[in-house]
């Protein structure tokens, strides 16, 4: 019992003091997060939405990869970008290895497949409602993927968030790829593994539970947007 | 009549069409010619092929052999389903979604913006005071005008209907068959599935009889409701099983 009233007094003493080693903790965690879920969504929202409408040989095969790859171990994502990136590597030379971007590039590789794959099952079922109307106006399967997405729009926030909890959650990639540097990789996750294995267990619960109440807030705004626009448009 | 379709409308061919699903043959080899400017009934007991061979004239699918061609230039076409597609938008935004994507829209209205031209179709058909309602919490008949307001906006050449008042109440029906029959006065080709007789006889002015994937008839309406060839046409008109 100590100790959890010892990580919520630490927490709330963090939260309280705000010193700047753990502001710039916090928003390094939620700009890496938030910038990989918005490259991630540019290229699998369209990519999802293309794989629903069309077919071809080896689609089934696309899916089910995709599907594994929900599944992509963090440091395994971490380990592959690691290779890429290091000195050695093939993309060596762009010196991005334990740089936010590194981390960022990680975490998309994480993200993407989740939100490609769920994208895919949400359009898929969308164009199946929609097709004979939309075809009828004439549209291409290439000028049905705005509309269809847009119309999904309720439906692929929730995937979207599923991509952000991926992203704000994980700890293996980034730890691998950033490297948990102070001041300039290091994000919350990776701190509250530091502070763990320290011993410091209040303040890495403390951390845990910033963590948890940042999460919870873009959860909540999220869904109050969704939900008024939600009423407003059926 | 033709107030808006100077143009007689062009004729659609089917040369010896035929669609076959997973091995069965769900029409046979069929050739017609749909031409003028008629309401053509298409009739038929359930499965008969009626809307397979209105997707097919309309277009939304191809036959697994023979033909389906519009002997000159292809005309403005719009199509109402029997259950209305709607946008997950308001009913002025699923109007204005149609003038934005489609190339066709009506001349007398080209002075206008898409706003104000969707606002003069929710007005034509009753739907003014909804419209920025959501378009899928409108009720069922509110729904399928709508879908006929956005055809309306399209202008059409030829308007296929498949079964559009089968869910509909009665107040409803004779809304739809009232907006079918503006549609023809103003030039447009109907074309329409039912399997109601007394909306037939109401609404067509040639019927094309389908009975197991052929076409058994396809003659001037008053011949087919008071001597019709075939002996599954009498019985459907008698109101018979047909199998």
């Amino acid at each position: 019992m100590l100790t959890s009233d010892n990580a919520f007094s630490t927490a709330l003493a963090l939260i309280i003091s705000m010193d700047d080693a753990l502001l710039s903790i916090v928003l390094l965690s939620l700009q890496v997060s938030l910038m990989a879920v918005l490259i991630a969504s540019l290229l699998a929202l369209p990519l999802g939405a293309a794989l629903a409408l069309w077919g071809f040989p080896g689609r089934n095969a696309v899916i089910v990869a995709l599907n594994a790859l929900m599944g992509l171990p963090p440091v395994v994502a971490g380990l592959c970008v690691y290779l890429l990136l290091s000195r050695a590597g093939p993309l060596g030379e762009w010196g991005l290895l334990f740089t936010p971007s590194a981390m960022v590039i990680a975490q998309v590789i994480l993200v993407l497949p989740i939100i490609a794959a769920l994208t895919r099952q949400q359009v898929e079922t969308l164009h199946g409602e929609y097709a004979e109307q939309l075809s009828s106006l004439g549209l291409t399967r290439g000028r049905m993927i705005p509309t269809l997405l847009w119309d999904a729009r309720f439906a692929l926030m929730t995937v979207v968030l599923a991509g952000f909890g991926r992203a704000s959650a994980e700890v293996g990639a980034v730890m691998i790829v950033g490297g948990n540097i102070d001041g300039v990789t290091r994000v919350m996750t990776t701190s509250i593994v530091l502070e763990t294995s320290k011993g410091n267990l209040p303040m890495a619960l403390g951390l845990g539970i910033i963590l948890l109440a940042l999460v919870t807030l873009i959860n909540a705004i999220a869904h109050t947007v969704g939900e008024t626009a939600k009423r407003r448009l059926g | 009549m033709n107030a808006h379709h100077t143009f007689p409308v062009t004729p659609l061919e089917l040369n010896r069409a035929s669609f076959t699903h997973r091995g069965h043959t769900l029409l046979k080899p069929t050739t017609l010619n749909l031409s003028g400017c008629q309401r053509t009934l298409i009739m038929g007991p359930n499965g008969a092929g009626k809307s397979l061979l209105m997707r097919l004239a309309h277009g939304l699918l191809t036959p697994t052999s023979g033909t389906v061609r519009w002997l000159g230039e292809k005309p403005a076409q719009a199509m109402v389903f029997q259950r209305p597609v709607l946008l997950r938008r308001s009913a002025l935004d699923n109007l204005t979604y149609v003038l934005a994507v489609s190339t066709s829209s009506r001349p007398e209205l080209a002075t206008l913006t898409r706003k104000a031209q969707a606002m003069c179709a929710l007005e034509k058909f009753g739907l003014a005071p909804l419209a920025k309602r959501p378009a899928r919490v409108l009720s069922g008949g509110e729904q399928q005008r709508l879908t006929l307001a956005r055809a309306w906006l399209l202008n059409p050449q030829v308007l296929f209907l498949d079964e559009p008042t089968s869910a509909l109440d009665p107040a409803a029906i004779k809304a739809v068959e009232d907006a079918v029959m503006e549609f023809h006065h103003s030039g447009t080709r109907i074309v329409m599935t039912t399997h109601d007789l007394h909306q037939a006889r109401r609404l067509a002015n040639e019927v094309l009889f389908l009975h197991n994937g052929a076409v058994l008839e396809h003659t001037p309406a008053n011949d087919f409701f008071t001597a019709p060839t075939s002996p599954e046409a009498r019985a459907f008109i008698q109101g018979e099983l047909v199998w």
